[in-house]
C-alpha cells in the first residue's frame, strides 16, 4: 500500500465536488452554503499541501497559508452579513435576499 | 510517498473526512453540520499531518476549528431561524446538483487518472523542502515566510485586519437615543475643583 499524490489529489477532488453540490442542496439556507465554501476551500488547500510534498517545494505550504487567511476573512465577513441582514429582515432565507432587486 | 501504517491511517483519515464531509451538507440540523464540519477539519488536518506538513496541519486546527467553526457554531445559535422549513424543498434542486456533482466529479478525475502519473518533481525547485531532520517544517516556512514572501504575509494580515474592522463595522448598532450611558470621559476628567464647592455658611441662616 502506496499513497501517492493520486490519492490526496482524488481526496480532494472528493471534498469540492461535495462542496458544491452542498451549495445546490441547501440552496435556501446561507449558513450552509458557507460552510460548502469552507470546505471547497479546504480542498484546495488539500491540494496544495498535496502537491508541495509532491514536489519538495515549500511555495504550496506558503499559498495553501494564505488561502486560509482569506478564507477565515471570508467566514468572519460572510456572517458579520448574516447577523446584521438577520437583525433587519428577521430570516436568513437566501428568496429573501431581494432588496436590491438583483 | 506515504507507506505501511501511514497508508492506512491516510486511507481512515481520507475516509472519515470525506464521510463527515458529505453529513455537513446533508444534516438536518444545522448544529450538527458545524460539528461534522469541525470533524472534516480535523481529519484534513490529519492528511496535511501525513505529507509533513506540520505547521498548516496545527494552524487549520487553530484557525479553523478555534475560530471559523465556533463562529459558525455561535451564528447559528443566535439567530432564531426556523431551519425545517429552508430544508422543505431542498431535494427539489438535488438532480440538477448531482448532475454537475457527477460531471465535475468525472472531469477531475479524468484529469486526474490521465496526468497524476506523469507529475515528475523539477529538478531544480524555487524553494526546496530542507530534510526534516535539518530544519523541521515551522522553522522552514518562517524561513521563506518571513524572508521572500514577507510582502505577501503583511498583506495577508491587513486582509485580517480589514475583515475584522469590516465585521465590527458591521455589526455594531447606532447608539439609540433616550438610553442613559455612562459618560467614561466625563467621568475621568473630573477634577475636585468642579466637582466639590465649598459654602462658607453663616450661623443660623442656612445656605
Amino acid at each position: 500500500m502506496t499513497i501517492t499524490i493520486s490519492h490526496y489529489l482524488a481526496v480532494s477532488a472528493i471534498l469540492f465536488v461535495i462542496g458544491v453540490f452542498g451549495i445546490f442542496l441547501n440552496r435556501k439556507n446561507v449558513i450552509v452554503i458557507l460552510m460548502s465554501v469552507e470546505l471547497i476551500l479546504l480542498s484546495v488547500n488539500l491540494n496544495f499541501v498535496a502537491f508541495s510534498a509532491h514536489l519538495h517545494d515549500l511555495v504550496g505550504q506558503v499559498f495553501a497559508l494564505f488561502v486560509l487567511t482569506v478564507a477565515a476573512a471570508e467566514a468572519a465577513i460572510g456572517l458579520a452579513i448574516l447577523v446584521v441582514f438577520y437583525r433587519n429582515r428577521g430570516s436568513i432565507a437566501v428568496e429573501d435576499v431581494n432588496m436590491m432587486k438583483g | 510517498m506515504i507507506t505501511g501504517l501511514g497508508a492506512a491511517f491516510f486511507y481512515l483519515f481520507a475516509f472519515i473526512a470525506i464521510l463527515s464531509a458529505f453529513m455537513v451538507i446533508a444534516a438536518r440540523n444545522p448544529v450538527h453540520s458545524v460539528l461534522y464540519l469541525i470533524l472534516t477539519f480535523f481529519n484534513a488536518a490529519a492528511l496535511f499531518l501525513l505529507t509533513g506538513a506540520e505547521f498548516l496541519s496545527m494552524i487549520l486546527l487553530v484557525v479553523y476549528v478555534g475560530a471559523v467553526a465556533v463562529l459558525f457554531l455561535f451564528v447559528v445559535m443566535m439567530l432564531d431561524v426556523d431551519f425545517a422549513s429552508m430544508k422543505r424543498g431542498a431535494l427539489e434542486y438535488a438532480p440538477i446538483g448531482a448532475v454537475v456533482g457527477v460531471v465535475l466529479a468525472a472531469e477531475l478525475l479524468i484529469v486526474l487518472a490521465g496526468n497524476a502519473t506523469h507529475i515528475v518533481a523539477p529538478a531544480v525547485t524555487a524553494l526546496p523542502t530542507p530534510d526534516p531532520a535539518v530544519r523541521h517544517n515551522t522553522a522552514a516556512l518562517g524561513d521563506i515566510l518571513y524572508t521572500d514572501y514577507i510582502f505577501y504575509f503583511q498583506i495577508a494580515g491587513m486582509v485580517l485586519l480589514v475583515a475584522m474592522i469590516g465585521a465590527i463595522v458591521l455589526t455594531l448598532r447606532a447608539p439609540r437615543p433616550n438610553v442613559k450611558r455612562q459618560n467614561m470621559a466625563g467621568q475621568v476628567a473630573r477634577t475636585p475643583a468642579d466637582a466639590i464647592e465649598v459654602v462658607d455658611v453663616e450661623t443660623g441662616k442656612g445656605i
